[in-house]
């Protein structure tokens, strides 16, 4: 609960910062997607009283720039990069595979809770292409058969 | 400062940071110490060196021993042999894919660097990007100094006007030009703006500019703000780049401290800051309107021109906006003189371009070559031409506004109009080498699905078009082909392309176009034969045994279908209406008797 709290009162310390400052929101909201993980409504009406907004200018910026999550995701977000490099090194089939293994589509959340699977644009590791990225792990020029004991290794941990 | 007699350089940049170069800087660190040799060499985090496909990269000076793909295991070998005994260690030393025996060991004699022209990256893998003086003995803001004390607003305009420099973000609009107008803009309050968004997927020059030599850019933000009367600097930088937003926050405040961002700068009275500004993954805010909408805190939706920035921008004041790479070639114009850089490149197109080069090709990396450079040299002889003996079949610039380019046009000397008059663009300088494995159709509907992604959906040619064509390319691919589909798509396409608000509808269309100018009988060979030349589309492809088959059975435990029938030690057989084309079975086969056509 207190931690809870904490959160709430790092949102407010981060809009005061801002409040003054030209073009407030976007910054704001993304302290605030480092704070909770990702914008839910009721952040998202914090927000928009803290700044003096409408909380309908808050949605739609938030929904208008994809990494701005309105759900809280996965504790393992693994991307693999759609990027054109990568894609020409068929990293269609690593993302086909990471999917079939954990039964879900680019976009969503296993329901333990454990992964999210995104489909990602250039992570700027080109030259290790196909890459996947997992939290911070970085896995490069990946074969989609390598995909399940990586996948494991999570699991386990 | 500390003379040392000997330096290490490992590369920070994005690529071999991600390849584990940090606890390679660690371990040197420990084992330099260990071995007393810390007040002899000194261990510098560059930028990054080009060569991403070595990586992670050690340059060890004054030899300038070039080695590759060193692991944390290699780096005790190094100190004990080459720092402490001055012996190279031979078998770690990076070697030419084409080379016969060991030869090289420099950056100087290896084949992808000599026909570079360092300009824009000139100190990335050189300098420590994190400490400004490192870069104030390259240079820098010698050229900042120069203008701010001896030159007037009009001469540094008219100096990069007859420099013949054009915007490296992609249109290739001449920077003093730009310049020119937005200092002609009458306002209490002016903005330059620097445009890191570095959209296009699959390119990094930016991002490796940023994170190798940040003070370049503001140098030149400075410069540039001092021309057309600005006191305020953007720049605004894509969120997935956390290195270089990191290390250009630094230099920032390295700058503010040594008085070189701020109040009246060399004392001249010019007053000067600048602030990073995070995107949150939206491709159309790379096209400047949308760019300074986003800025100010709203939906990065782009918004008709005229009014242009100069006259109308940021906070509705006359705004000037350029690229990273553009930057990065101002202070050494104003260093060398608009003569020396205008001799560089072909006329109309002066100076050099960055590319990153990746995709089907043997040294994926940064490359950057002089204007006027024949593709053929940058895909062979930088390159190294394609891996695994696979043939060449085109390669993509311009992203996902751009085209491609077949092997008749190889010899091309590249710049801005050359690719232009051949269906492509210069763009930011992505560069992706395709081999025979790639289905061209596939690539354009690749490229479409980013679009109808990324189309911010303001205007319907773009919103509705896109996705129109997107769903007659899906079903290309998919083998459901009609006789008409290519006319409707080129119909749609022209339509698009003239009709869009901004230029990501407008130039959606060009990876079809050219797909369909250079490789149309492949979009036929799908419509009508319901064949894949390239073996790509899964669902084109039929999988069959050969009589290589030995009846070892893997096939037909794989099968999630059971498509496949034959008893042991005879051969299988799939059965092609069952058969969900997944491949498996060719995996298995450790006899390569499955193949795809
Ligand atoms: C859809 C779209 C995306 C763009 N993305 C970028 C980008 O990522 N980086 C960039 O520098 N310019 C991009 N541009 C071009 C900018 O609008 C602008 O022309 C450029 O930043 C001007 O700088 P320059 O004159 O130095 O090239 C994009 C344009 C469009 C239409
Ligand atoms: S062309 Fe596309 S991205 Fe540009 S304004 Fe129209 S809908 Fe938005
Ligand atoms: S491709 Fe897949 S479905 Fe078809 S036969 Fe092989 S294993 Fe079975
Ligand atoms: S395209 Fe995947 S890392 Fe660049």
């Amino acid at each position: 609960m207190s931690n809870h709290n904490e959160k709430y009162e790092k949102l407010a310390e981060v809009i005061k910062a801002h409040k003054e400052q030209k073009g407030a929101l976007m910054p704001v909201l993304q302290e605030a997607q480092n704070i909770f993980g990702c914008v839910s409504e009721d952040v998202q009406k914090i927000i928009a009283e803290g700044l003096g907004v409408t909380l309908s200018e808050v949605y739609g910026v938030a929904t208008f720039y994809s990494q701005f999550s309105l759900q809280p995701k996965g504790q393992y977000v693994a991307g693999v990069c759609l990027g054109t490099a990568c894609y020409v090194k068929n990293s269609q089939k690593v993302l086909d595979k990471l999917c079939s293994e954990l039964g879900i589509q680019p976009g969503q959340t296993t329901a333990d809770g454990l992964f999210t699977v995104q489909a990602t644009r250039c992570l700027g590791a080109c030259g290790l292409a196909p890459v996947m990225m997992i939290n911070d792990d970085v896995y490069g020029r990946l074969t989609e058969a390598e995909v399940p004991a990586i996948i494991a290794k999570y699991k386990a941990s | 400062m500390d003379l040392f007699r000997a330096h290490v350089l490992v590369c920070g940049g994005t690529g071999c940071t991600s390849s584990g170069s940090a606890e390679l800087i660690a371990r040197f660190e420990e084992q330099i110490a260990k071995n007393g040799l810390d007040k002899e060499v000194k261990v510098i985090r560059t930028g990054c060196f080009g060569l991403c496909e070595a990586g992670p990269v050690v340059i060890v000076y004054p030899e300038g021993t070039f080695y590759s793909r060193i692991r944390v295991e290699d780096v005790d070998e190094i100190v004990s042999e080459h720092l402490l005994k001055g012996r190279t260690v031979q078998h770690l030393v990076y070697k030419e894919k084409a080379a016969e025996e060991e030869q090289h060991a420099t950056l100087e004699n290896i084949d992808f660097y000599r026909p570079q022209m360092r300009l824009a990256l000139r100190n990335c893998g050189v300098i420590d990007p994190e400490n400004i003086d490192e870069y104030i003995a390259f240079d820098g803001y010698k050229a900042l100094a120069k203008v701010l004390t001896e030159w007037k607003p009009e001469d540094v305009i008219k100096e990069m006007i007859d420099s013949g420099l054009r915007g490296r973000g992609g249109g290739g609009f001449p920077t003093g030009k730009k310049w020119q107008f937005a200092a002609a803009s009458k306002a209490d309050q002016k903005y330059i703006i620097c445009n890191a968004d570095e959209g296009d997927p699959g390119a990094f020059m930016d991002r490796s500019i940023l994170e190798g030599d940040p003070h370049s850019v503001i140098e030149a933000m400075a410069i540039g703000g001092y021309a057309i009367g600005a006191t305020e600097g953007y720049v605004y930088v894509r969120a997935e780049y956390p290195i270089a937003v990191k290390r250009l926050q630094l230099a920032i405040d390295q700058a503010r401290e040594y008085g070189l961002l701020g109040k009246n700068i060399f004392g001249s009275g010019f007053d000067f800051d600048m602030y990073i500004r995070l995107g949150a993954g939206a491709f159309v805010c790379g096209e400047e309107t949308a760019l300074m909408r986003s800025i100010e805190g709203g939906r990065g939706e782009p918004t008709p021109k005229p009014p242009f920035p100069a006259v109308r921008g940021l906070f509705d004041k006359p705004s000037n906006i350029n690229n990273v790479e553009t930057y990065a070639n101002i202070p050494l114009i104003i260093n060398k003189g608009a003569d020396w850089f205008k001799s560089i490149g072909t006329p109309g197109n002066s100076g050099t371009k960055v590319f990153a080069l990746g995709g089907k090709i043997n040294n994926t990396g940064l490359v950057e070559v002089p204007m006027g450079t024949p593709l053929r040299d940058v895909i062979y002889k930088i390159g190294g031409g394609i891996p695994n003996g696979k043939a060449f079949k085109a390669v993509q610039t311009g992203g996902p506004s751009g085209g491609c380019i077949p092997a008749e046009h190889l010899d091309i000397a590249i710049d801005y109009d050359s690719l232009t008059s051949i269906g492509s663009m210069m763009g930011s300088g992505g560069m992706i080498v395709m081999d025979e494995d790639n289905c061209m159709v596939d690539i354009a509907r690749f490229f479409l699905d980013f679009t109808v992604d990324e189309s911010c959906g303001k205007c319907t040619p773009c919103r509705i078009g896109t996705k129109r064509m997107l769903e007659i390319l899906e079903r290309i691919t998919e083998g459901k082909g009609e006789e008409g589909d290519i006319e409707k798509l080129e119909a749609l396409a022209n339509n698009i392309k003239s009709t869009a608000l901004c230029g990501l509808g407008q130039t959606a269309p060009n990876p079809v176009l050219s797909t369909l100018k250079y490789f149309r009988s492949e979009y036929e060979a799908h419509i009508k034969e319901k064949r894949c030349p390239a073996h790509h589309c899964q669902k084109l492809l039929n999988y069959e045994i050969t009589d290589k088959c030995r009846g070892c059975t893997a096939c037909a435990r794989v099968c999630p279908v059971n498509a496949i029938t034959g008893s042991v030690k005879e051969m299988h057989h799939i059965d092609t209406t069952k058969c969900i084309k997944c491949g498996s079975c060719m995996e298995k086969c450790r006899f390569g008797a499955i193949v795809k056509n």
